[in-house]
């Protein structure tokens, strides 16, 4: 076993006990610490398989920015424990059904597959910050564009909502 | 022996981590006693001078009260929300310090076969900056999980006013370092240090081309790390003392080393990205300057002898000529060894920059008065964002029209 390897098991497996607990966890905050966990460990991984820059950008935007974001309305609304009523109950049970399924889906995948999976690349050679950003900014530079389009008009409406609200108050 | 060699790399690193905390936390000790030295003297006092020779041992003494104060958990806490939150400021606050290089080059010998760099990681990591940064933007939960654990009314309004405050700054903070990264075409540290060194020295340093982007950096690295005048947070006279009201004994210390170590990496970045790291200010061609350790050693370690006799305690009498003259012999050493010299030149411009910077900051606090919670929001938003974004257009077109600055 090499370090590498032992060191995916570790993150792999903080990032599913994450996202468990996410599910389990009563508390809405705990529930956001508990996506942070899953979202650092996939920094983790990202930075095992030699994507520096994604694995930073990772926990600054997810891990940093949106997360805090999360934390900041739970604590904002000072949101109490989760109320189950029947309806949110019985949506758990096709909720397992499909989780059960898609990692049935994806294991099957991968057990059909016949490439090996390279368990770590080079550092620094898959999406340096150099190639990633050729790729967004010549490859992929009109559905960027269109994606940074819809970011501002989501702004935008946010900007909209926000002074009605004034405005009828 | 043959264990040793086979890990050299894994046992020189944790020696290397377990030497840095060492210093970090004592450094942290007596930048509480300069602090206070410091904002005592700009106020007409004479700060603490009771505790061994000016103050020296009061660090000690603070210390050895914190470990021993009673420790009460307030009733109607979240338990593991409330142990987690110090203890995640104070390891965020210390592993960004693990980023930061040192020194250009490697110790004169090798150990266990290893070549050992100043600073943790090898000088080849390519995400030195973006890494920092990552850990700054986890920093925020620290502060707002202990504000909102504490089931209190101070602790949660310092919570949530921290949690804002870090997000709005850490947009200006990111933005103004990215006309450095424009110019040196790097995340590294060592290439964006290295990228500063011309012939004629202070010329060179990043601070003439990214002017605003060092202004917008600092204003808001002090906003990052709650100092004053962005202390709302802690704002004493209206939140008792903010997100960590709640917090008593070691657990307060927590948050205190977190927040010192914090300035300690903002002080660092600071002459990294845009006072060039560990270059002199000197052209290389003056060569008298290799001796300006020894000059400025010398004289205030003799001052510092003569200070000692002259102490009204006898424990004075005894401690600071001693100090004095360790301090002369190092500059003596200094010129013995051309060799040792040689090496110290660079981490010495580094430290120098450091406390000048950490000076910079224990002035403002002595200096400026808070700011009103709503001015905060308006001066980050309005002021520091758009001036730091044009800063990244303008340095990106001056980059176009006359290509590389250097």
């Amino acid at each position: 076993m090499t370090p590498q390897l032992i060191i995916f098991f570790a993150l792999a497996a903080l990032a599913v006990g994450g996202a468990i607990s996410l599910i389990l966890q009563k508390h809405p905050i705990h529930s956001a610490l508990s996506l942070i966990v899953v979202m650092v460990s996939l920094a983790g991984l990202y930075l095992l398989m030699g994507a520096e820059f994604v694995a930073a950008v990772q926990i600054i935007v997810y891990g940093g920015a949106i997360m805090v974001l999360f934390v900041f309305v739970i604590m904002l609304l000072n949101a109490g424990i989760e109320e189950h009523t029947s309806l949110s109950k019985l949506a758990g049970v096709p909720g397992l059904l499909l989780a059960l399924a898609l990692t049935g889906f994806i294991a099957a995948t991968i057990a059909r597959s016949t490439d090996t999976v390279q368990a770590a690349a080079q550092p620094g050679n898959m999406a340096s910050t150099r190639d990633l950003s050729a790729m967004i900014f010549k490859d992929f530079v009109y559905p960027f564009e269109l994606t940074s389009f819809l970011i501002l008009v989501a702004i935008l409406g946010a900007i909209v909502l926000a002074q009605r609200e004034k405005a009828r108050a | 022996m043959d264990f040793l060699t086979a890990h050299g790399w894994l046992i020189v690193t944790v020696v290397k981590v377990a030497l840095l905390l060492f210093i970090v936390l004592t450094v942290n000790a007596y930048l509480t006693w300069f602090e206070r030295k410091v904002v005592a003297h700009i106020q007409s006092r004479w700060g603490p001078h009771r505790v061994g020779p000016h103050g020296l041992l009061q660090p000690l003494a603070d210390g050895v009260k914190f470990l021993f104060k009673e420790d009460p958990t307030p009733a109607g806490v979240d338990r593991g929300v409330y142990f987690m939150a110090p203890l995640l400021a104070l390891a965020l606050a210390l592993t960004s310090i693990a980023i930061i290089p040192f020194g250009p080059d490697p110790l004169p010998w090798k150990i266990l076969g290893q070549e050992v760099y100043l600073g943790i990681l090898p000088p080849n990591v390519n995400i030195g900056i973006l890494a920092l940064f990552a850990i700054t933007a986890l920093g925020v939960y620290g502060v707002a999980l202990a504000g909102w654990s504490s089931n209190s009314k101070y602790p949660l309004l310092g919570g949530l006013r921290s949690s804002a405050q870090m997000i709005s700054y850490e947009l200006a903070l990111t933005l103004s370092v990215v006309g450095v990264l424009l110019i040196s075409g790097s995340f590294n540290l060592t290439q964006i240090i290295n990228d500063q060194s011309s012939r004629y020295g202070i010329l060179g340093w990043n601070i003439f081309p990214q002017f605003l982007g060092f202004v917008c950096f600092f204003i808001a690295a002090i906003a990052e790390t709650n100092r004053v005048p962005f202390d709302l947070p802690e704002a004493e006279s209206e939140l008792v003392a903010g997100f960590h009201t709640e917090y008593a004994s070691f657990k307060f210390a927590m948050f205190f080393i977190a927040e010192y170590t914090s300035m300690i990496t903002v002080s660092c970045l600071c002459s990294i990205l845009f006072f060039g790291g560990w270059l002199s200010p000197f052209p290389a061609t003056w060569t008298w300057t290799w001796y300006l350790p020894t000059v400025l050693l010398l004289p205030l370690g003799l001052w510092v002898i003569w200070d000692g006799i002259h102490y009204e305690t006898i424990f004075g009498k005894l401690i600071l000529p001693g100090i004095g003259a360790v301090m002369c012999l190092i500059a003596v050493a200094l010129v013995a060894f051309p060799a040792v010299n040689n090496f110290v030149q660079a981490p010495f411009w580094l430290l120098s920059k450091i406390l000048v910077f950490l000076f910079v900051y224990v002035w403002m606090r002595g200096t400026l008065p808070r700011l009103r919670y709503d001015q905060l929001m308006a001066f980050g938003w309005k002021m520091l964002l758009p001036v730091s974004i044009a800063n990244v257009i303008f340095t990106s077109f001056a980059i176009l029209k006359w290509g590389a600055i250097r």
